[in-house]
């Protein structure tokens, strides 16, 4: 009856013998799954192998490289722009520190909720952008604008410390707690690591979803997008919420690490420029640019407070970060992880 | 049932009185035409007669300030588009817009996810499409790196892959040279042919147009100027009046 069912030649039939695709691993090389095996291995083995030092750079490394995926949902696989992903990091380390400070609660508690209150919070945002053609930079500054707030409102909130910050009991142990997060950096590493993980497969996995696929279509051309049915506002609604959850996942690590939250740190711009300084380097987009770029950025950081304290040299790390960006810009202006890939071999066969 | 009656028999696509106005810029007016199930229309006329406008009064990129749009009966009037795609209209852009750094192919499986949440099966059916279009050999490469002729295919293949009932094809034929449009009428016809997919579409090619289309919809200045088949049409003196100035007469 309908010219839908009409349409039988273009309608996929089923099974014409080719190998049925999807499943997690499915369309990786072959040499990308080992390349990625060794390196997994490498970072399961390295605290048993590394001094203090070097282990909590690596944590660091690990704390970007989740914070930038969480980024890169929503800017490199959506295409928009959030400047003021910090918001969502202090939502969810107040959040989960708050309910273990007063009420004792476990941060895997606060974890949940602390990531939904960042997920509406992402919701508003996005739907006052999305629904008003808040776009581009002018939806950026929209985010800039509600971390800011965010932090002033904190900064006279008593119940969280207000300006002079939030602590969470240091209590010396023997052993790690991994229920209530209190333990040596060894344990934080390996958690970090598994929320890294964690992030990263699910960052895989979505991108040969539908879900995917429609993100990276409204980020190439939202009009063209529409007219191929897909419901916009909701798929950009979902990326905003996502992104921002997981990014207060990577706040409630950032809480129970460190310990401490003030405003002042936690919600600065700073911070959310930080977070994407990596991606941008990496390779915004790509699944392993935000943990390369993790990777060389905080190495690079590191490597120059250490000369800075050296030289005596102030703000030296602030400044390379700028150089590095600006060589990245010019000389590889989509990242470091696709010129790499291609280096290693791991382009996908065509 | 009345309902079911009604729509079984009424046109593929009906467009009542519609007009739009841009800043007191009458770009359409009082536009009505119809477009019957298994027919191929083209809808012509000088630059600027409001071609693309209209395209946009009906896959909701703009909502018409008068008149009503009608599938198969349903008053589509003022839908989003994506709601337009779903009802069964696909369209593509005069000005085309590839999803550029997608591969050709995961452009047209885009497409083909209107219909299916599986993206192996949309990737089944987009190998099809991408044959039926000449664009298999170039499935891997990036949207971006496609020269304009197959950017316009690749428009093509994406709008079919949503498997409408009704293709709205904005000058798909412009920079083909003649070779490539015998090519892709014939694509077209045997579509329309094998699948009975109704299409309307915008063309300047008349080697297109008068090899392609049942019927033909004259507009000058944003109003219908006349109608019929393509030889009534081009012999029109109206129609040759807008297109050749009355000096020509």
């Amino acid at each position: 009856m309908s010219g839908v069912s009409e349409n039988r030649v273009l309608a996929g039939s089923p099974s014409t013998g080719e190998a049925a695709r999807g499943g997690l691993i499915a369309d990786v090389p072959r040499r990308a799954l080992i390349l990625l095996g060794l390196f997994a291995a490498l970072l399961l083995v390295a605290p048993a192998t590394v001094g203090d030092y070097l282990l909590s750079v690596m944590i660091l490394v690990l704390y970007y490289a989740y914070l930038g995926l969480a980024w890169n949902v929503m800017m490199g696989f959506a295409g928009q722009f959030s400047l003021g992903h910090a918001l969502y990091i202090g939502l969810g380390g107040y959040t989960a520190g708050a309910l273990f400070v007063h009420y004792g609660l476990p941060p895997w508690f606060g974890m949940v909720v602390g990531a939904a209150v960042a997920a509406v919070m992402g919701g508003v945002i996005g739907a006052l952008g999305f629904r008003f053609g808040v776009k581009g930079v002018y939806f950026a500054l929209l985010t800039i604008a509600f971390a800011e707030f965010t932090r002033i409102l904190f900064d006279h909130w008593g119940w969280v410390g207000a300006s002079s910050g939030l602590y969470l009991p240091v209590e010396y142990r023997d052993t790690d707690d991994l229920w209530l997060l209190r333990g040596s950096a060894t344990m934080f590493y390996y958690v970090i690591l598994a929320m890294t993980a964690g992030a990263f497969i699910l960052c895989h996995w979505l991108l040969q979803r539908r879900v995917g696929y429609y993100w990276q279509a409204i980020r190439e051309d939202q009009e063209a997008a529409q007219t191929l049915g897909i419901d916009v506002f909701r798929y950009k609604m979902i990326a905003v919420m996502l992104s921002a959850a997981m990014t207060a996942i990577g706040g409630v690590f950032y809480a129970f690490y460190y310990n401490n939250l003030y405003p002042e740190t936690i919600f600065s711009m700073h911070r959310s420029i930080e977070l994407m300084l990596g991606v941008i380097i990496g390779g915004i987009g790509t699944l392993f640019g935000p943990i390369l770029g993790a990777i060389v950025l905080t190495t690079l950081g590191e490597m120059l407070t250490g000369l800075t304290e050296d030289l005596g040299l102030d703000g030296i790390k602030q400044m390379s970060y700028g150089v590095a960006l600006l060589v990245i810009i010019v000389y590889r202006p989509g990242g470091l992880w696709p010129w790499l890939r291609r280096r290693l071999g791991l382009e996908k066969p065509r | 049932m009345t309902g079911d009656l009604a729509a079984a028999t009424a046109p593929m696509l009906r467009v009542d009185g519609v007009g739009k106005s841009f800043r007191g810029l009458k770009a359409v007016q009082a536009v009505s035409f119809e477009v019957p199930r298994r027919g191929i229309v083209a809808l012509i006329g000088p630059n600027g007669a409001g071609k693309t406008t209209t395209f946009n009064l009906i896959a909701g990129a703009m909502r018409p300030d008068t008149g009503r749009v009608f599938l198969e009966g349903r008053d589509i009037t003022g839908l989003r588009p994506d709601r337009i795609c779903h009802a069964g209209i696909g369209r593509t852009f005069q000005l085309v817009k590839p999803f550029g750094e997608l591969s050709v192919e995961d452009n047209v499986i885009v497409g083909a996810l209107r219909g299916t949440h599986d993206v192996g099966a949309a990737r089944r059916q987009s190998a099809k499409i991408l044959a039926l279009l000449g664009l298999d050999d170039k499935a891997g490469l990036p949207a971006h790196s496609l020269t304009l002729p197959d950017r316009k295919r690749l428009e093509v293949a994406r709008a079919l892959a949503t498997q409408p009932k009704l293709l709205l094809l904005d000058e798909v034929m412009a920079g083909l040279r003649p070779m490539e449009v015998d090519r892709m009428v014939a694509t077209l016809r045997s579509l329309n042919e094998e699948t009975g997919m109704t299409i309307l579409l915008i063309e300047h090619v008349m080697r297109a147009v008068m090899a392609l289309s049942h019927w033909v919809v004259v507009l000058n200045y944003g109003e219908k100027i006349c109608e019929g088949t393509p030889g009534e049409v081009t012999s029109d003196p109206r129609v040759l009046e807008c297109y050749l100035g009355d000096e020509a007469l």
